[in-house]
């Protein structure tokens, strides 16, 4: 699905925010990227959704090696993905319902088809109330569910989300990981920018570990699968909750 | 709205592309209006062209003083025998369908509201024949202007062709000069719709940059600069159509009402009224091309 050999990344002249970063991501696998503010993470990020290309090394996306990508080639592949942005990134002069429905205009899809599906997604996140709704009118944790069903609605291959727990409490910040969850489950491979250690600790899935431009890869452990056991019991009433809209704080 | 269009772009918002709207409307004014004297200028050539040509009018002066001609008024005949002498030796040329004099009842008609009944009845005035050759004889014109002028002292034919000419250049000249200004007008405006649609791409690049991680082609993100800017130029391009028609029709009146009779060539024949609103339609799809172009030029000159 994607592969780094060896990717090094300086901005400009400066230091070496990336050096040696090796890792290879299956097919609907599941990492959590993890690392203090400033190791890196979001330029991470940033070169797999083609945002930014790396100083040294080869990235490989869904078999192709990047530095061989033309322009023209680029949309195509990036419809193939789903990112979201720590800040979000709505348009704030869109409604929910069209800031959700973009990566389909985009992809030609037709529009009554497109209503259909971001009405369905947008109350399967519990935000059926808020379809015409535009940003600025709502709470972080809703704009936050606007911008993870707009990363999700053209079902991608690979989803990259960037702090998707950054802004909220914990206990909301749960029920976004157990959506991603879902998602995986789907097929979607995925991973999942935090510094975010206690709420990640409850799931059992490998990490890409970033310290100072190094990454180090941590295997899930035994003992995070035993405790994810005892969440996962807990887990279809929350699904349950947010398909009814009922579990989402407002 | 008449446009009711959902730009993922907040162009709308922008103050930059409003004077878009003002450029437009100004070159499709100077352009509807360049077009209409354009074509009533064409029209009115052609027409006297049509008119004219095969027409001819030989004018006797009733006191002929040719130097060189040795001719002194006392020895030449009066008028109305060297009117006679002119219409016989008209009438007897082959390809001269009709010569008629113009009768002084009619000349007085014509020449009266400029000198006045008083000032006419002294004046010596020169007899007039009015001429119809069959058309396509202008070749023989000059031979036939020779002879008369032999034959008849004080004879003159014009066959208008020095005046046509010279008004052929006039409709040209004012035609190349509303071409300029159309030239120079729309110029001006697609080098605005380049400044804004940057300005546009500069402000909103954060945007763009999300459009394309979304997977916007070049061309979707030239789409929406292309309709932003399409609603501009129509906008502006109506209310250019509405003051140039306003304009139009005032002319149209006051040529109506100063000159009756005189100007009616000044109209514009229905059918070219519809090429008017051509104007603002040809303009809007100038500047969607233009905008088209700057945004695909600016994308691609990205990483
Ligand atoms: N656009 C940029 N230009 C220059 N330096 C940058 C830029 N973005 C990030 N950096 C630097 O790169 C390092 C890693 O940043 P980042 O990838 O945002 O880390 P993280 O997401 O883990 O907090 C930081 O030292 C940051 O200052
Ligand atoms: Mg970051």
């Amino acid at each position: 699905m994607i592969r780094f050999d060896n990717i090094g990344l300086r901005y400009g002249s400066g230091p070496e925010v990336l050096s040696r970063v090796n890792f290879t991501l299956k097919p609907g696998s599941f990492h959590f990227l993890t690392g203090a503010s400033g190791a890196g993470k979001s330029s991470l990020l940033r070169l797999m959704y083609l945002g930014l290309r790396p100083t040294s090394g080869t990235i490989t996306l869904f078999g192709r090696d990047v530095a061989t990508l033309k322009r023209a080639d680029l949309p195509a592949l990036r419809r193939q993905m789903g990112v979201v942005f720590q800040d979000f990134r709505l348009l704030d002069h869109l409604s929910a319902l069209d800031n959700v429905a973009l990566p389909l205009r985009m992809a030609g899809t037709a529009e009554a088809e497109i209503r259909e599906h971001v009405v369905e997604l947008l109350e399967w996140v519990g935000l059926g109330a808020h379809l015409e709704a535009k940003p600025p009118t709502l709470s972080g944790g809703q704009q936050q569910r606007v911008a993870i069903a707009r990363s999700v609605i053209n079902r991608p291959r690979l989803l990259l989300a960037d702090e998707p727990t950054g802004n909220v409490d914990d206990s909301i910040g749960m029920r976004l990981l157990y959506l991603f969850e879902e998602l995986n489950k789907l097929g979607t491979t995925v991973m999942i920018a935090t510094h975010n250690e206690g709420l990640i600790s409850r799931f059992p899935h490998p990490r890409l570990h970033l310290d100072r431009g190094t990454l180090t890869v941590i295997p899930a452990e035994a003992s995070v699968a035993a405790a994810m056991t005892a969440v996962a019991s807990g887990l279809p009433a929350v699904l349950a909750g947010s398909l009814t809209g009922g579990g989402w704080p407002p | 709205m008449m446009f009711r269009h959902r730009f993922d772009l907040p162009l709308v918002e922008d103050a930059t592309g409003r004077f878009l709207i003002w450029i437009m409307a100004v070159m499709v004014y100077l352009g509807i209006v360049a077009l209409a004297g354009a074509l009533v200028l064409a029209g009115m050539a052609s027409r006297w062209e049509n008119g004219l040509t095969g027409r001819l009018t030989v004018q006797i002066s009733p006191q002929p003083d040719t130097p060189g001609r040795g001719s002194d008024p006392e020895m030449v005949a009066p008028l109305v025998q060297r009117t006679e002498v002119a219409l016989a030796l008209l009438r007897a040329t082959p390809g001269v369908l009709r010569a008629e004099p113009v009768t002084a009842a009619t000349t007085h008609k014509l020449l009266e509201p400029w000198l006045g009944t008083a000032l006419l009845d002294d004046l010596p005035l020169p007899a007039l024949i009015d001429v119809q050759v069959a058309p396509g004889s202008d070749p023989e014109v000059p031979a036939l202007a020779d002879r008369l002028a032999r034959s008849v002292a004080g004879a003159h034919l014009d066959n208008h062709a020095a005046w046509l000419d010279d008004l052929r250049r006039l409709a040209r000249t004012v035609q190349l000069v509303a071409l300029a200004v159309v030239v120079l007008v729309g110029t001006a405006a697609l080098v605005a719709v380049v400044f804004a649609v940057r300005t546009g791409l500069a402000i909103h690049s954060p945007v763009v940059e999300l459009l394309h991680i979304m997977g916007a082609s070049d061309r979707y993100v030239a789409r929406q600069f292309q309709a932003h800017v399409v609603g501009l130029a129509l906008r502006g391009g109506m209310v250019g159509l509405a003051l140039g028609l306003a304009t139009l029709g005032l002319l149209d009146r006051a040529t109506g009402e100063a000159a009756a009779g005189m100007l009616p060539v000044m109209a514009l024949p229905p059918p070219q009224w519809l090429a008017l609103p051509a104007v603002p339609l040809v303009a809007a799809a100038l500047a969607a091309v233009t905008a088209r172009w700057t945004v695909l030029r600016v994308l691609a000159a990205l990483p």
